[in-house]
């Protein structure tokens, strides 16, 4: 509890802030939006995703089809809405993925110090050095081209971000006094990490993963793009842009609304981020 | 200054073997025989799979494979590629100065919009300028880089007919229309570092603004454009400067998908174009030598910082 109440301090969480932060709420909003879509495709969209029309190919938005037909006569509408789930799903995990990998390395970093933060920080600053989405897009070919190994080839390369994170709030909790108090009544090293530390580094944590979460989505339908994520006739934003470029004259429409919806989720997740860090406070701090 | 360059040379050599561990590790990854899978389309040919069996010491234990693949990276041995029928370090010399020449435009022109929108976003804090700078840098943290190309070969290209929607002419062979079939690849490139620097000039010349060396130049009856310009730019550049040189691994990411969208031969398309054809000696060898690249880049930065930093540079 003492933890915990230090923990908020340390943040200098600001709800008040956070709850007047309109960008902010328009973007948890927005967010909450692409959720609902992503778990009521069935009911909300017009059309299955993958039933075709052969009367309506390549059909320019309409009343029947908001955002027109693909070039098998599939609505791009209905295609969008049930493309949320990879994209969503693909943002989550990888970020879960990552913070699993990631979180408990720099904790133990922070905590350890000494040989095994040397070593921890020498491994991160490896896979950093290697760009982010070529590192991906590596893993991705060595383990196969489908949406799960993808999310594993995007977290794997997220994981680095959480363990600076964790690394860096964990070494700054440590010259706390509470930590002090905490080794002076006797607690054992594993209960003052997982009971002390541990929850007083969440706050910095779930920004990183908010901001992640859109770079994991737009690396997704990066590499669904390239034809590394997930695979045909599945609907996924990149892999729909993908397809979409063979038709850029004939059909525009195609390439357009799928870029709409990366946008409109990836904006989401920012501004919902950004409202975070500055709830987090960590520079105005008063 | 000299110790501390030569303490950053010295770390560069355990970041760099730790590449090369994951890069070797990569091949790892697959399933089945590594040399049946390195082997790509050439797998049926079983005197292609024993040679790669024998060059890559597949029959020895792990720690042999690595040391025997180590040296031969260090003799500039980067594999062969069956696909190509080239050595990797063929391919990446010739595509690599394509992929170099998009990078570097791609840094001017976010420099050169990033630095001026954040300022002025910093300066009109508060304003509809403000708010419209901001809105632009967050859009171009949230557009997909190979969408924004798309979406420009539409309008400028197929629309307009301004400018060609894909290839790419060398610089050497003709200036004007090289850049002509990489000005619009290298705006798609740097749009994304252009808004990172946007936000980052804003936060450090809002900082750099309530400093007491602006107060002082402005009661001395300094003009505002030379407050704003000379004296707190040159100040707030200097966090800007190093995170703009992080950036580099960014536009080296984002060229992958240029590349592609662009058809423009550089390092991305001949990466994208190895991972089709399961040409995994490509694949490693793009891997390690972006890391090289990269890591080369932040110790230019690191070095950069030092002289730009008076701090720094009088110690």
């Amino acid at each position: 509890m003492t933890a915990l109440v230090a923990g908020a301090k340390m943040a200098r969480f600001k709800w008040k802030r956070l709850a007047r932060h309109g960008s902010g709420l328009a973007g948890a909003a927005l967010v909450a939006a692409f959720v609902l879509a992503a778990i009521g495709a069935p009911l909300i969209a017009p059309y299955g995703p993958d039933i075709t029309n052969w009367a309506a190919i390549r059909k320019a938005p309409s009343i029947a089809h908001w955002f027109g037909t693909d070039e098998i006569g599939r609505d791009e509408l209905s295609r969008i809405i049930w493309g949320a789930r990879a994209s969503l799903e693909a943002g989550v995990i990888s970020v879960l993925i990552a913070g699993a990998i990631g979180v408990p390395a720099g904790l133990l970093a922070g905590f350890a110090r000494g040989w095994t933060d040397a070593i921890l920080s020498r491994i991160v600053d490896a896979m950093l050095a290697i760009p982010f989405l070529i590192l991906a897009i590596a893993l991705a070919a060595f383990l196969g081209p489908n949406l799960r190994d993808a999310m594993i080839a995007i977290g794997v390369s997220t994981a680095p971000m959480f363990m600076r994170v964790a690394r860096a709030a964990t070494l700054d909790i440590m010259t706390r006094d509470y930590i002090e108090a905490a080794r002076a009544v006797g607690n054992p090293p594993w209960r003052i990490a997982l009971r002390h530390v541990a929850p007083n580094i969440a706050a910095p944590v779930l920004v990183q993963a908010n901001l992640s979460i859109a770079t994991a989505i737009i690396a997704e339908a990066s590499l669904s793009f390239l034809g590394l994520g997930e695979q045909p006739p599945t609907p996924s934003w990149g892999s729909m842009l993908n397809a979409a470029q063979q038709f850029l004259t004939q059909a525009p429409w195609l390439a357009i609304f799928p870029g709409l919806a990366i946008i409109a989720v990836v904006l989401a997740f920012n501004l919902t981020g950004d409202a975070l860090h500055d709830a987090l406070d960590t520079r105005r701090g008063k | 200054m000299q110790s501390s360059l030569g303490a950053r040379l010295l770390q560069i050599i355990p970041t760099m073997l730790l590449v090369s561990v994951i890069v070797f590790a990569l091949q790892h990854l697959l399933p089945g025989d590594p040399a049946v899978m390195l082997a790509g389309d050439s797998a049926g040919d079983p005197h292609v799979v024993a040679q790669i069996r024998d060059q890559l010491l597949l029959n020895r234990p792990i720690g042999d494979q690595y040391l025997h693949w180590l040296v031969g990276v260090l003799h500039g041995n980067l594999g062969y590629s069956w696909e190509l029928s080239a050595p990797v370090t063929t391919l990446l010399l010739q595509k690599l100065p394509v992929t170099l020449q998009l990078s570097a435009m791609a840094f001017v022109i976010a420099l050169a919009t990033g630095i001026p929108l954040g300022v002025i976003s910093a300066v009109k804090k508060g304003t509809p300028l403000d708010w419209l700078a901001t809105s632009v840098g967050l859009f171009g943290l949230s557009v997909p880089s190979f969408w924004l190309g798309i979406v420009l070969i539409l309008l400028v290209s197929v629309d307009l007919g301004w400018l060609p929607p894909s290839g790419y002419v060398p610089l050497s062979q003709d200036p004007l229309q090289s850049l002509r079939t990489t000005i619009m690849p290298a705006f798609v490139l740097g749009n994304a570092v252009a808004a990172i620097i946007m936000r980052h000039t804003r936060s450090a010349m809002l900082a750099a603004l309530h400093q007491d060396y602006v107060r002082t130049a402005r009661a001395k009856g300094l003009s505002e454009r030379v407050v704003v310009w000379r004296h707190a730019l040159r100040n707030a550049l200097i966090p800007v400067v190093t995170l703009a040189g992080l950036q580099l691994g960014t536009l080296l990411s984002g060229a992958v998908l240029t590349e592609q969208v662009f058809d423009i031969p550089g390092v991305g398309k001949l990466v994208v174009d190895a991972v089709f054809n399961r040409d995994y000696p490509v694949i490693q060898g793009v891997v390690l030598v972006t890391g090289l690249l990269y890591v080369l880049i932040n110790l230019i930065t690191d070095i950069l910082y030092a002289v730009i930093n008076p701090k720094l540079r009088g110690g």
